[in-house]
């Protein structure tokens, strides 16, 4: 028995699922642009490194902290040059790679395993319920940044590492606020009228459960996007984080910081880089929240419809 | 014309939502004199309650917008008044007291203090609002009030709740007390009380009593004159006993004819054979809350019995152990002569289609984020013998028809039906198992009147077509008297009284069976003043 069991009756409709997506997503300028620039994020971060990976590279000391808007030197130093001359636009292209990879790799991991051990930590009245819960109170116990420098002292400092050591500490979020719905949704009506039916407790966890709590996940794990980029760029900071000459927007933002005061584009632009993407996934995380809920969702079908 | 104490001209409000402009109430008109008791009539939705908010500021504006009218107190246009000089009559001229009293109390205060602050907030000194409130407590009818002042709303019952909000709204001496649905949420010998005190408090006072329902019953106990509303407007007003008794709107007329009660009794059947469900000796407690004290019931194929209790009889905990939702502590339920008590899950879930449930509030016992088809449908998802999956969506077209829905609505998501509907929806998943015996609990006290009264006459007529048995959890008998063929009546846990439905109305033996039928409210004005007086008679007799 599997989740997608049961599906709509396709009706006659004059327009695709995904046209129909697509213009709820038009609805929403906001979201519309938020998912626009995402795209181009993944783009820089899938390509980036292959096409630009030398030039973002390679030093050019007669550029040193080359201040931004000046084409002189091509259209690559548009952004102005970093404290090896380095062109930041360029990088900053090649850094989305990482950013992305231990972001979402470590939103993703601490999202499944968190929400998951709050799934069963809700449902099941057993001990390991209890035990689930005191282990997330072990690791909240613990300052997440204290746990990432003992843990990196003994691993090696890679990507895969760092996103462990990320995840594990966002972990206990996701499993408290999960656990918390569920036990409010197991008490309701649908699924008590549920069990009268005899359907399974995988059935009702994942078909009934998981969809109610799941807007909320995703509305956390927008936000704690952000908040793992910066604590990557802080892993950076103290040496034990992303190692030069591997980049990544937090670590060219920390990087910059002792150039501040006289050439602040060094730390500007990546920050700008780290804002936006937040900004646009917290847009379009909002807008998933509406689009995904049938007694919102007329929302943005009716203004598609009035605003044109 | 003589003055009125509050008067209403011409009130139309109207809100604004997303999906347009909504007509709550238009060209609304009624009057309260000193000393009378109004009803404003209506079922959900019908504007009922617009006025009286209106009355008492409690409009959001916006989105609320008063379009036309004035609101008049002695004569004075309430409308054209400033917030503060509105805030002076709120509680102290005009009080109101709601539905759901446990939600209008604060729950950090206690009962004493809140009442008191009624008095201070209108200036009144600290040491009198002391006085006044504990004079209140007795009043209305709270036993030992002193010992009540202290303490906290969650340790009073329902009822007493109710009597805490009326002695809330007494602070002041108010000229007008608007009561919305007081008691809606009352179990019925608790309501008759309640109505009683306010009648009482009436005649000692003299205050206009404006009072907001959807029940006949109440209407015809305490209403001097009725309003009665539909779609925001108002479609018939006059004397309480003039209008049912020569209604002359249809919806009016429509309305009385949906009381419940007032049909053909069932014949007795015969109950010799084999019972499609038996349990016997049920036990369960809560904590050290005894919920069942050796319950038993039989239910025989193709019939309908219904439990009838007030909140705390254990009625739903008996539904719930039958259908194996909470297991009951001992006892034995036997289905078809097997004990469901014993069964493996295995068996439990096979027996899971001929057991079948709709619960009492269809909003939450549907699934929101489901569209209809795929609530329906999951029956046979869960149960893969039922139906071959290509049949599905005809069946589901089907079902729909059957209980008076249309087959489009299959795409539709829950929350684009009214409460009426939704039910519908419900017992169309219910049949979806083809089962054997539905539970239904309080399966339509959440409807209105008129809604009530078709989803009883669906349910019959499904009965009859499938042969389908019926369990029918209620708190009040008047539902039940045209739809069931036996009756058992609880009491804290226990089965007082039990017998076919002519037995139990005609000539009820248990004394709590008799109190129950004198508490239900009768549609009929004149049937209820009849009751009122042989009531008082028997006060006078026995001096309480």
């Amino acid at each position: 028995m599997s989740v997608t069991d049961i599906q709509t009756p396709s009706e006659p409709r004059d327009r695709s699922t995904f046209s129909r997506w697509l213009s709820m997503l038009w609805a929403d300028k906001l979201a519309f642009f938020a998912a626009l620039f995402l795209l181009v994020v993944v783009l820089c971060a899938l390509v980036g490194p292959l096409l630009f990976g030398d030039l973002a590279t390679r030093q050019n000391l007669r550029g040193r902290n080359a201040p931004p808007f000046d084409l002189s030197n091509g259209w690559a130093y548009v952004l102005g040059a970093d404290a090896l001359g380095r062109p930041l636009l360029l990088r900053i292209i090649v850094a989305a790679q990482n950013t992305m990879m231990v972001a979402a790799g470590a939103v993703l991991c601490s999202a499944v395993i968190g929400s998951g051990l709050g799934l069963v930590a809700g449902y099941s009245r057993k001990r390991a319920a209890q035990w689930i819960m005191r282990l997330g109170d072990v690791i909240m116990s613990f300052p997440s940044l204290l746990l990432a420098v003992i843990v990196l002292y003994m691993l090696e400092p890679s990507v895969a590492n760092i996103i462990i050591v990320l995840a594990i500490t966002r972990i206990p979020v996701y499993l408290r606020t999960t656990r918390a719905e569920v036990l409010e949704i197991r008490e309701r009506m649908f699924v008590q009228a549920a069990r009268v039916m005899g359907a399974s407790d995988r059935r009702i966890v994942f078909r009934h459960i998981l969809p109610v709590v799941l807007p909320t996940l995703v509305t956390i794990a927008t936000l704690d996007f952000a908040f793992v980029m910066l604590a990557e760029s802080s892993l950076s900071f103290l040496g034990i984080g992303i190692q030069a000459p591997e980049i990544t927007w937090g670590l060219m933002v920390s990087q910059g910081r002792q150039y501040l005061t006289t050439a602040w584009w060094l730390s500007f632009w990546p920050g700008l880089a780290i804002i936006l993407t937040t900004l646009s996934l917290n847009l379009l995380s909002n807008w998933l929240r509406i689009a995904l809920d049938p007694a919102q969702r007329w929302r943005l079908e009716m203004r598609g419809r009035r605003n044109g | 014309m003589a003055e009125h104490l509050l008067e209403v001209r011409d009130l139309s409000v109207e809100f604004h939502t997303a999906a347009g402009t909504v007509k709550a109430v238009q060209n609304v008109s009624w009057h309260l004199d000193r000393g009378e008791t109004l009803a404003i009539l209506g079922e959900s939705g019908s504007g009922k309650s617009v006025s009286a908010s209106a009355v008492m500021n409690l409009i959001d504006m916006p989105p609320g917008r008063i379009t036309s009218g004035r609101v008049l107190l002695n004569g004075r246009d309430m409308l054209a008044m400033t917030a503060e000089e509105r805030r002076r009559i709120n509680g102290a001229r005009i009080a109101m007291i709601f539905q759901d009293p446990l939600a209008h109390l604060n729950p950090v205060y206690t009962v004493g203090w809140q009442i008191a602050e009624m008095v201070t907030t209108h200036g009144g000194a600290a040491r009198d609002a002391q006085a006044r409130a504990l004079e209140l407590l007795g009043r209305v009818g709270i036993p030992d009030p002193q010992a009540a002042m202290g303490r906290y709303p969650h340790q009073f019952s329902g009822g007493q709740r109710q009597r805490l909000m009326i002695a809330m709204a007494l602070a002041m001496k108010p000229d007008i007390l608007i009561a919305d649905e007081p008691t809606t949420a009352l179990d019925v010998t608790v309501q008759a009380q309640v109505l009683a005190l306010l009648e009482e408090l009436q005649q000692e006072t003299g205050m206009g009593l404006l009072l907001i329902t959807h029940d006949l019953g109440v209407v015809a106990e305490i209403a001097d004159r009725v309003v009665v509303m539909n779609n925001g407007q108002i479609v018939e007003t006059g004397l309480a006993a003039e209008v049912y008794r020569n209604p002359q709107h249809p919806y009016t007329r429509k309305l009385i004819d949906a009381a419940p009660g007032k049909g053909q009794m069932p014949q007795a059947r015969d109950r010799s054979g084999a019972p499609l469900l038996r349990a016997e000796n049920l036990h369960k407690h809560y904590g050290a809350f005894h919920a069942l004290k050796g319950v038993g019931l039989t239910i025989m194929p193709g019939e309908t019995v219904a439990v009838v209790g007030e909140s705390g009889s254990g009625k739903s905990t008996l539904a719930r152990a039958i259908l194996r939702l909470d297991d009951p502590d001992s006892g034995s339920i036997l289905y078809r002569g097997q004990d469901l008590m014993t069964m493996t899950p295995r068996q439990i879930f096979g027996l899971r289609r001929d057991l079948q449930m709709v619960f009492q509030d269809p909003t939450q016992s549907l699934n929101p984020r489901m569209t209809v088809f795929q609530l329906i449908s999951e029956a046979w998802v869960i149960h893969r013998d039922i139906l071959p999956k290509a049949q599905w969506k005809a069946r589901v077209a089907e079902l729909l028809v059957k209980v008076g829905l249309r087959p489009e609505h299959a795409a539709r998501y829950p929350h684009q039906f009214s409460g009426g509907q939704r039910q519908r929806i419900a017992i169309a998943r219910a049949l979806a198992m083809e089962p054997k015996l539905i539970v239904c609990d309080e399966a339509v006290s959440a409807l209105d009147v008129s809604i009530q009264a078709q989803v009883i006459a669906l349910l019959d007529g499904l009965r009859r077509e499938f042969g389908l048995s019926y369990l029918f959890i209620a708190h009040d008998l008047p539902v039940v008297r045209d739809f069931a063929d036996r009756v058992i009546v609880m009491k804290s846990g226990q089965i007082v009284d039990e017998g076919p439905v002519r037995e139990i109305f005609e000539a009820p033996g248990h004394p709590y069976t008799r109190a129950l039928l004198a508490a239900s409210l009768d549609p009929d004005p004149e049937v209820q003043a009849a009751r009122r007086q042989a009531r008082a008679s028997q006060e006078e007799r026995i001096p309480a």
